[in-house]
């Protein structure tokens, strides 16, 4: 595994790993386990992890810390993590699914099969960011790619199941959003009386679980 | 339990702290724009640092106290009042029950902190009792402040009504009032800085940018020589973090604040230094920006020597009290 420590600005760092995500992981968690002074927080991204710092005051120690601290033989990434999966009910009504035909079109099959595909799918949690609790998964099928909308919806609602390019994430909450929304899930993706409020963190397996209208009023209850 | 009544909340109101660390779940740090400037007036009447307070947007606020309150406020140039009388930023100041303290837009800047002696007393909130207004949680009710609104107070010690008002003394006015008329924001290259073709770069370094209409909490996006980059590749998505200078597909820089999302896949092409993000924050727009670039040494000496020069002014406030 081959890293780069850029400086980002002057109170935080950029661990370069390369889009292996168990390589990612295992540098996230081995920075973590450090307790590196003057760092508030490790947060994984897509080919990197970033290191959160106190002040510009711990920036110098901290990036000459990191490649001992990298070196270190550790446990693989959390074993408990590797094994999480969760079940994501979606339901691909066209009164959920605004952009559906579209993407059917671009992707040239039917409605029904892009909802089969995206459902038939095998995804694991890149990252959480853009919004609160949004996961950006990696597994979509290749035939379901579809560029972003050229014009982003200035309110997309929760729970929207969208594809952006070659991939596929969540809206947890109702936000503006580009992607093209394909189905809903009824299960709340950030919840803040739960503990995390986000219900994915990197590394969590998933699958898509088709639900019919009458299920996602059901679930809703 | 005291509390203050929000007679008239103008533009955008919120209740702020320091923000949260909780950018693992995809939350912004959050918290006011200029954490020095909230950490300062809390300082001068009394409080924690990390107290919750008010940040003010252009002004248009207008507020009644339910009891006797030491008050301070930081940040641009506004003119602010006490029942009629002038309220001057970075001077602590009585107020009584049933005063009223005003503040109109400003003449020069965008936002001030005002605090207020025990903090504003809303539920933390993921550690924080910063309003996020975009994802809706957090402050009042996870939102801006409205006319009507009555926010509690946290207790305080009786605030002594027989002192001089204002206070004879001020915190250093380059705390205090921290809007420039051209700011400079002095900055660090960006892990991008290099596939930006050199007229951007000099560009960067040289012409003055606009602050557009389309700025906000998040950001505060640039219009000027539009920024070109010598390849198109798709970058993949990474960290940002208050003060990148991420360039849109438009050339166009977009100077993230407080609230910008947690991860960016525009390239940066640099990085504002955490002491001017003060400067940043009070950008409005219309206004006119420079940059200036400084070494990763120069941003820390810059940074230790207003934490040591806030170091004994905290000494100083303690001596005070005494």
């Amino acid at each position: 595994m081959t890293t780069e420590i850029l400086p980002l600005g002057d109170s935080a760092l950029i661990v370069r790993v390369g889009d292996s995500l168990g390589d990612i992981l295992t540098v996230a968690q081995k920075l973590e386990a450090a307790q590196l002074p003057g760092v508030v927080e490790v947060v994984p991204a897509f080919a990197s992890v970033a290191v959160f710092l106190q002040s510009p005051e711990s920036l110098e120690s901290c990036a000459a810390s990191v490649p001992a601290v990298l070196r270190r033989r550790g446990p693989l990434a959390r074993t408990t993590h590797a094994l999480r999966s969760i079940e994501v009910p979606v339901c691909y009504d066209p009164e959920f699914a605004l952009d559906l035909e579209a993407v059917a079109q671009h992707c040239a099959i039917s409605p029904n099969e892009v909802a089969m595909r995206h459902a038939g799918g095998r995804y694991q949690v890149r990252c959480v960011g853009f919004t609160p609790g949004f996961p950006y998964l990696s597994g979509l099928p290749a035939a379901l790619a579809t560029p972003r909308r050229a014009t982003p919806r200035t309110s997309v609602p929760a729970g929207s199941v969208a594809i952006g390019g070659g991939q596929t994430g969540i809206y947890p909450l109702r936000s503006p959003g580009g992607w093209n929304i394909i189905g809903r899930t009824p299960l709340r993706l950030f919840d803040l009386t739960r503990q995390p409020a986000a219900l994915f963190a990197p590394g969590d397996r998933l699958r898509f679980v088709v639900i019919s209208r009458e299920e996602f009023g059901r679930w809703e209850k | 339990m005291g509390k203050v009544e929000i007679l008239r909340a103008g533009p955008l109101a919120s209740v702020q702290d320091l923000g949260r660390a909780e950018r693992r779940e995809g939350i912004p740090s959050g918290g006011a724009l200029d954490l020095f400037a909230a950490r300062v007036a809390n300082l001068l009447v009394g409080n924690p640092e990390e107290t919750a307070l008010l940040e003010i947007t252009l002004g248009g606020l207008r507020l009644r106290f339910g009891d006797h309150r030491a008050v301070a406020w930081c940040g641009g140039v506004f003119p602010a009042r006490i029942a009629e009388m002038e309220f001057s930023a970075g001077r602590p100041t009585f107020v009584r029950r049933g005063e009223e303290v005003e503040f109109d837009p400003p003449t020069r800047g965008c936002r001030a902190w005002l605090a207020i002696a025990g903090g504003v007393d809303v539920p933390v909130v993921l550690g924080s009792r910063s309003t996020d207004l975009r994802s809706g949680f957090g402050g009042c009710e996870g939102r801006a402040l409205r006319d009507g609104d009555c926010l509690s107070l946290a207790k305080t010690s009786i605030a002594k009504t027989e002192s001089p008002r204002p206070a004879p003394w001020s915190a250093p006015l380059q705390w205090t009032q921290t809007a420039e008329r051209v700011p400079i924001l002095r900055f660090l290259r960006g892990s991008e800085w290099d596939e930006f073709v050199p007229e951007a770069q000099i560009a960067l370094l040289r012409q003055p940018f606009t602050v557009s209409a389309q700025s906000n909490r998040m950001g505060a996006r640039l219009e000027g020589p539009k920024l070109k980059r010598t390849n198109d590749w798709e970058l993949s998505s990474e960290a940002v973090v208050p003060g990148t200078v991420q360039v849109a597909h438009d050339g166009q820089p977009i100077l993230l604040l407080g609230d910008c999302q947690t991860i960016g896949g525009y390239p940066k092409i640099a990085h504002v230094i955490t002491v001017d993000l003060a400067k940043a924050a009070q950008l409005r727009p219309n206004d006119t920006v420079r940059f200036e670039e400084v070494t990763l040494a120069e941003a820390g000496t810059l940074f230790t020597e207003r934490e040591n020069d806030l170091r004994r002014f905290r000494v100083g406030l303690a001596l005070r009290r005494v």
